[in-house]
């Protein structure tokens, strides 16, 4: 590069002026190259129109029989809403043993929902329902002894065979490994739920 | 053969140019037309009628928004405008937006929409009253201000008024209890060699309205500020981050410049 | 075990890398010309020392097409082509994207300083005639990307769906219908309906998006190739191969890099200052970049008042207006474009550069250039009264400087060239 007749190193080079500005000058553009790439990069946030459809979703609970689910639809994901009896309230406690995290300590619930219930109310269980192992949608197996003799009432997956119990609660030879996620939720009257904000505010 | 110090690139001179060549490439668009000029009525000096409006006055634009709600809203909507999109820009609090601009049962993130069923609108002026979320863009707010200041009362038309901007408008004259009524006084004007023709002369006023000529004047560029708000709701934000790219890259080009100076020392 | 050769002597053993050294960089350039490709485009491709500022703007036209693609490439993950939804989802983007804005005017800014960009670039092969042998191919496949973008524009504006796109692909498509014969045909193929509808719009987004950006990016290294081949010219129109060194190397030249590299990046950097002002602050440029009418969504019952194309074809769009037939308007418009084609034959002046031409030359040169602008000018305005003379003039003058080159070039006092480039330290 210096060694050709029309470029030659003349007296007034002096090479660390010219390593440091050449790196000055690389630092600055690619600080700026970074900043650049950010836009691109936050397009792929959900949009406005994604934020608007996500959010919180209002159900009247009235209109649920006790012992029904229904199944109304937050963020593109079915939500189990399910108006427990006493006696599936009643049929949540006694087999912990065979749960895989019975205090709900390994799985994702708001802090009103870290309980045996796995609920604010006894009465009513609110979920994902979307089963933690592989993304299936569970199917309702609540009366007693309908998967085997000794079965408390719940859900089970028919993808790979996870078993969940009626608050929720993943049991032991299960291939999904932690309980039923709770969404965030809140009852701002009776009767009316509303699944995607709560004390936090919308999620 | 010219100098040497005259053709080096750190001639003052040409640090003027490109600077003259910034200055001029953003002040020029503004002399272009920002809209095609539909044909308004001959004899009104519409080149210096304008708007004057500036989109980064938040307390014109909030009362644009509050002026809109009440007046313009009934028959036009904003549909690519949601609620909540304009109470976070205009900073309207959530209970003043829910209470004082958006229709009850509106969902905040719902757009902005007028209750005017378009096909009773259609039957009753004619013509269905155009959605206005990009009309600022389309026509531009200097005609949008001229529109809305040139209503005349005039029996011949079906809803008694007409717009020297927009001649045989199919809509009525909703701001006159505010404005008031006035006339258009027109004059005959032959020019040789063609047909005579009426040309506008002035207005004159017939009833007051509820405000001043001032006051109806700023509500009507509040209104626009609104509209020009509207059609582009980031411009401002792109503004704000505007300055800070220019000011980084014009440190850059200074940075790429010395570099440049300093490796070409080795070329004779 | 050693191998033998025929001798008895032990056989020298192959090196494990170009340098016998092991590493990443020797195992690549064995498998890939890495090194020596670098070395011959890059660090040992002499070009000549006098680049002025015309010489700025291939570097920048690569610039613009990066960015093009780009940004082009996210647009295309919001846009939905179709008659109902494409207008509604570039509101989407400047709207309810995050940053959609941003992405959406940096392709629009970016598709008008394209042609700034190319019009410089095609005007400094005017300037010192780059386009004469032995650089006429590169020339030609110049204007192949030329015709190439200019498709990929038209397409691409048409793509918003708003009044303007519907009304200006209408006119446009209509041209084709003029071709004798085959006209009308022709039309209702490109159009895949019996006017502008939803099947016209979903071939030009697939055009747009695939099939022009791929032709544009071969053509480009074809460009690039070709011009490798034959070096640069120069502000001197002086062949530095022709000149040599001891080393072998032209003396008038220097390795482009780091020398080029490092001049391209300031041009660059001036670049990027323009976009941006325009981008952030007159994105629209008073309705030349975007078009007013544009913010109403497409309506085959609605004309509006002027139609007149993007600011970048309104030259030829004046031509075409000048003439009273349509047909004739038409084919004076294709010849209008094609004429650049012949220029490496039309020109016949024994030298490159304007600096040794004579007067004749650079008149014609100032007067093709004034009558370009104009009638740029002419074709946003009306078609009527004084524009519509105005018009004819300069469309002769346009077609004057392509058809009288052969005569005046050839007349031209010419002054005599230099043996080496004129250069001066900066």
């Amino acid at each position: 590069m210096a060694d050709h007749a029309g470029v030659a190193g003349g007296d007034e080079v002096d090479l660390d002026r010219r390593k440091f500005l050449t790196r000055a000058t690389i630092a600055t553009g690619a600080v700026g190259a970074a900043f650049a790439t950010v836009p691109f990069i936050e397009s792929w946030s959900p949009s406005e129109r994604a934020r608007a459809a996500g959010a919180p979703v209002t159900f009247d609970l009235s209109k649920l029989d006790p012992g029904q689910m229904a199944i109304p639809v937050w963020r593109r994901q079915p939500i189990y809403v399910v108006r427990r009896t006493p006696d599936m309230v009643a049929r949540i406690a006694g087999h912990d043993a065979d749960l895989k995290d019975p205090e709900s300590l390994h799985s994702d619930q708001p802090p009103y929902a870290r309980n045996t219930l796995r609920s604010r109310t006894a009465e009513f269980l609110v979920l994902v329902g979307i089963c933690t192992h592989l993304g299936c949608l569970p199917k309702q197996r609540f009366a007693a002894g309908e998967l085997y003799p000794s079965w408390p009432g719940g859900f089970f997956c028919p993808c790979h065979g996870s078993r969940f119990d009626l608050a929720g609660r993943v049991f032991d030879g299960s291939p999904a490994s932690i309980n039923l996620r709770v969404p965030p939720y809140s009852y701002p009257q009776e009767h009316l739920l509303v699944v995607g904000a709560d004390e936090k505010g919308a999620a | 053969m010219r100098t040497d110090r005259a053709r080096s690139a750190g001639s003052p001179a040409r640090w003027l140019l490109g600077a003259a060549l910034v200055v001029a490439v953003i002040c020029v668009p503004q002399r272009l037309p920002a809209a095609e000029e539909a044909a308004g009525k001959p004899g009104a000096d519409w080149d210096s009628w304008h708007a004057n409006t500036n989109v980064s006055d938040l307390a014109s634009v909030q009362r644009g928004a509050r002026n809109f709600v009440s007046y313009c809203l009934g028959c036009h909507s904003l549909k690519y405008e949601r609620w909540s999109r304009l109470g976070a820009d205009l900073k309207i609090p959530p209970d003043l937006l829910a209470g004082e601009l958006m229709p009850p049962g509106a969902k905040s993130t719902d757009y902005i929409r007028s209750a005017m069923p378009p096909a009773d609108a259609e039957t009753w002026f004619g013509k269905a009253p155009p959605d206005l979320s990009l009309m600022a863009r389309e026509r531009g707010t200097d005609y949008l201000y001229q529109l809305l200041t040139t209503f005349y009362v005039d029996p011949t038309r079906q809803t008694g008024a007409n717009n020297l901007r927009l001649p045989a408008i199919a809509m009525p004259d909703v701001l006159s209890e505010l404005e008031g009524l006035k006339t258009a006084v027109f004059r005959t004007e032959t020019r040789p060699g063609a047909a005579p023709e009426q040309v506008f002369d002035h207005f004159e006023p017939l009833a007051p309205g509820r405000m001043s000529q001032e006051e109806y004047d700023g509500f009507v560029r509040d209104t626009v500020n609104f509209l020009d708000y509207v059609s582009e709701p980031t411009q401002i934000e792109r503004h704000q981050l505007g300055v800070w790219v220019v000011l980084f890259l014009l440190v850059f080009t200074w940075l790429a410049w010395r570099v440049k100076r300093e490796y070409w020392k080795d070329v004779h | 075990m050693t191998v033998k050769t025929a001798t008895g002597a032990a056989a020298p053993m192959p090196k494990a890398g170009s340098s016998g050294k092991k590493g990443f960089w020797p195992w690549l350039n064995k498998r890939l010309p890495v090194d020596k490709f670098l070395a011959d485009q890059v660090t040992e491709y002499y070009a000549p020392k006098n680049f002025n500022v015309w010489y700025f703007f291939g570097s920048l036209a690569l610039v613009v097409l990066v960015l093009q693609l780009v940004t082009g490439i996210f647009l295309t993950m919001f846009y939905k082509p179709g008659e109902a939804t494409a207008f509604d989802s570039v509101q989407f983007i400047m709207r309810e994207v995050d940053w959609g804005w941003l992405i959406r005017y940096l392709h629009s800014t970016g598709a008008s300083f394209f042609f700034i960009v190319v019009y410089l670039h095609m005007f400094r092969a005017f300037l010192y005639g780059s386009y004469k042998a032995p650089r006429e191919l590169l020339w030609l496949i110049g204007m192949l990307v030329y015709l190439a973008l200019m498709a990929e524009a038209f397409m691409g504006y048409v793509l918003p769906w708003g009044n303007m796109s519907f009304w200006g692909a209408q006119v446009i498509v209509n041209l084709f219908g003029t071709i004798p014969g085959i006209g009308p045909d022709l039309v209702l193929w490109i159009r895949g309906d019996y006017g502008i509808a939803d099947s016209t719009l979903n071939r030009f987004f697939s055009l747009h998006v695939a099939a022009v950006p791929l032709a544009l990016l071969g053509l480009v290294a074809l460009h690039l190739v070709a011009l490798h081949e034959v070096g640069s010219n120069n502000p001197d129109g002086i062949e530095i191969k022709e000149k040599v060194g001891a080393d072998g190397k032209p003396l008038d030249g220097i390795p482009f890099h780091p020398y080029y590299t490092v001049k391209d990046f300031v041009g660059i950097a001036v670049f990027l200052v323009l976009l941006a002002v325009v981008v952030f602050f007159v994105p629209n440029f008073g309705g030349l970049f975007l078009e007013a009418p544009n913010y109403e969504p497409a309506n085959p019952l609605s004309t509006p008042e002027h139609i007149a194309p993007v600011w970048y074809f309104t030259p030829y769009y004046a031509i075409l207006r000048a003439v009273p037939d349509q047909r004739l308007g038409a084919l004076l418009m294709a010849i209008a474009v094609a004429a650049f084609l012949f220029v490496p034959w039309l020109d016949r002046s024994p030298v490159k550069s304007m600096r040794y031409r004579g007067w004749m030359s650079r008149g014609a040169l100032a007067v093709f250039v004034v009558s370009f602008i104009a009638l740029g000018y002419l074709g946003l305005q009306p078609a009527e009264g004084l524009y519509v003379m105005l018009a004819r003039v300069f469309a002769a003058l346009y077609f004057a400087f392509f058809f009288l080159m052969p005569i005046y070039t050839k007349l031209d006092p010419v002054k005599p060239v230099p043996e080496r480039v004129v250069y001066h330290a900066h």
